[in-house]
């Protein structure tokens, strides 16, 4: 099988098709989203007409429950006043920019998808599988811990979202844990590409894939992270239109975060340029 | 002794073991802070230094709890002469915390830390309490001379590579929190923190800090009222514990208390916790104050 994964799309409807059309030209058999449709982009409504068209199945990010339910916030779970600050704007200009029949669509997802794919369980969650907006960083997830999510909520391989960086890590019996990344914003690495993730299993699998162990079966598994080129300058443009801030204009032409630095760990944050 | 209402207080199992701590060089400290909630000094041997041997093993012991990551406090922690190789070999096992008061760090020490994290795929934080942006609101509470000393050390974290994070206890009214809050940032880019990650915390009412001050009324106290529909995550005690030379404990907070002592071993204090102190309340107050993810950067910008 050969699955795309797609993270937050914080209302980024050009890179949402540009990695619609990348996973359609791979043949994938499957398309889904991890959650956070919304946020930081201009015209919230512009992304459901491509996840309908596309059969792209939704798990509920805390951005989506947060629009769906219209709560006062996003419960990003920012905690430094800077970035609640700008996630306010965006948070606002959302809800007041989703129409009600999307938000009682986004009010309507499940918080997770479990798929059976070539005898693996796998796991779409938002952020873990136990918490919504939990952050799972690469350099502050220990392996231990990994492998307790995986027994604990009894799969083979978890897929996350919510903390904007894509990583994954083999676990012991080959088990895995993949965070897709965010087709919302660049990952902070100066670059204006976002990130698309592809999980294939089975005969779908490299020839020289590791072996995830399941009950009594071995089944290969390869995760390629896709970068994803969209027209940038277009959504730069349809910000300031929108009167979104010059930090998130900044961010999507240069490729570097200005906001939400303050939950970055500090190895992460070091990759970064602020 | 912190008075308690253990009639009224409210139970909290432990959810699971995210976070582990070493009391590693227990209530012994180059500094006497007025504020210091277990009254640490040079002269305050209650709790000793844990050893090499005792740390890995329960580094060992964790893993089957599936820690997500590990803290290091004391005291002073980098009085302990055998930290650093603690630290190197907890970050075989997941990311290290180090809170420290910044007086004593040196730059060799410094580089060899760096360098095992860069080998690794773990973070190694550095926490470095300093009152306030200047010696006249930190040496009062800290001691003479200790911004000074404080501030030199988090120029040696930024010039071996670090991104240190400042903690600073609050000793003002929260009206002057953003301004604190600036001229701290401006002097710590004067003194080549050019990132500065600085977080408030509230004053917790116990140790030296009731002769500061005051201690906790009885009304500061969780109720089970107070527990209805609370989001238990922002307690350190429903996902942490600490390793100290008399035993494991509850919190990094409550280890002078008879009652915080949870067990010998970690396989013997997962059991629940009566929240009956006055700095149940504040934890409760400001979320989980020990742990970096809920770390505010004010207080006043505490969801409760």
């Amino acid at each position: 099988m050969k699955l795309v994964l797609f993270g937050g799309l914080y209302s980024n409807y050009l890179a949402l098709e540009a990695a619609i059309s990348d996973a359609t030209a791979r043949g994938v058999d499957a398309m889904y989203c991890l959650g956070d449709l919304g946020a930081f982009g201009p015209h919230p409504d512009r992304v459901f007409p491509l996840l309908h068209d596309c059969d792209v199945a939704c798990v509920q990010g805390n951005y989506d429950d947060s629009i769906g339910n219209e709560l006062d916030d996003c419960q990003c779970g920012y905690t430094d006043p800077r970035d609640n600050y700008f996630a306010q704007i965006s948070y606002d200009y959302t809800l007041k920019n989703t129409s009600d029949e999307n938000k009682v669509w986004l009010r309507n997802l499940p918080k997770e998808i479990r798929l059976h794919v070539d005898g693996l369980k796998v796991l779409l969650c938002h952020g873990s599988p136990r918490k919504t907006n939990e952050f799972l960083w690469e350099s502050t997830t220990s392996t231990g811990f990994l492998k307790r999510l995986c027994m604990e909520h009894d799969a083979d391989v978890i897929v996350g979202t919510h903390s904007g960086i894509h990583w994954q890590r083999a676990l012991p019996d080959g088990k895995r844990y993949v965070n897709v990344g965010v087709l919302g914003r660049p990952e902070n690495d100066g670059q204006t590409s976002v990130w698309s993730t592809i999980l294939r299993t089975g005969a779908d699998a490299d020839p020289n894939a590791a072996m995830c162990h399941t009950g009594n079966a071995v089944v290969p598994i390869s995760v390629d992270f896709i970068p994803i080129e969209y027209d940038h300058l277009r959504l730069a443009n349809e910000m300031r239109q929108q009167s979104l801030p010059d930090e998130f204009i900044d961010t999507v032409l240069n490729g570097w975060w200005t906001t939400c630095l303050e939950i970055l760990p500090s190895r992460e944050r070091r990759a970064g340029r602020y | 002794m912190t008075m308690s209402m253990n009639m009224e207080s409210p139970s909290i199992e432990l959810r699971a073991l995210d976070e582990l701590w070493f009391q590693v060089a227990g209530t012994v400290c180059n500094l006497t802070c007025h504020h210091c909630f277990i009254s640490c000094s040079p002269q305050n041997y209650s709790f000793e230094f844990l050893s090499y041997e005792e740390v890995e093993q329960a580094l060992l012991d964790s893993v089957e709890h599936g820690v997500r990551e590990y803290y290091f406090t004391g005291g002073e922690p980098f009085l302990n002469k055998d930290l650093r190789r603690m630290l190197i070999r907890s970050l075989e096992f997941g990311p290290v915390t180090v809170l420290t008061n910044g007086t004593v760090l040196k730059s060799e020490w410094l580089q060899e830390l760096y360098e095992a994290e860069q080998r690794g795929r773990y973070s190694l934080e550095f926490r470095v309490s300093i009152d306030g942006p200047s010696p006249e609101i930190n040496d009062p509470v800290r001691g003479t001379g200790t911004f000074a000393k404080a501030i030199d050390g988090v120029s040696l974290l930024c010039e071996a590579g670090f991104l240190p994070i400042i903690t600073m206890t609050q000793t003002w009214d929260d009206s002057q929190s953003l301004q604190i809050l600036d001229e701290f940032r401006t002097v710590l880019r004067q003194h080549g923190c050019d990132r500065p990650r600085l977080k408030i915390l509230p004053r917790l009412k116990i140790g030296a800090e009731v002769d500061r001050t005051e201690g906790y009324q009885l009304t500061e106290r969780i109720t089970p009222e107070m527990m209805q529909d609370f989001d238990r995550d922002q307690l350190l005690c429903h996902h942490s514990r600490i390793v100290t030379s008399r035993g494991v404990c509850v919190c990094p907070i409550l280890i002078e208390s008879p009652d915080a002592r949870m067990g010998d071993t970690l396989n013997e204090s997962m059991g629940p916790f009566q929240m009956q102190h006055g700095a149940c309340y504040t934890c409760y107050q400001y979320g989980a104050i020990c742990s970096n993810s809920t770390l505010q950067t004010a207080t006043s910008q505490a969801t409760k």
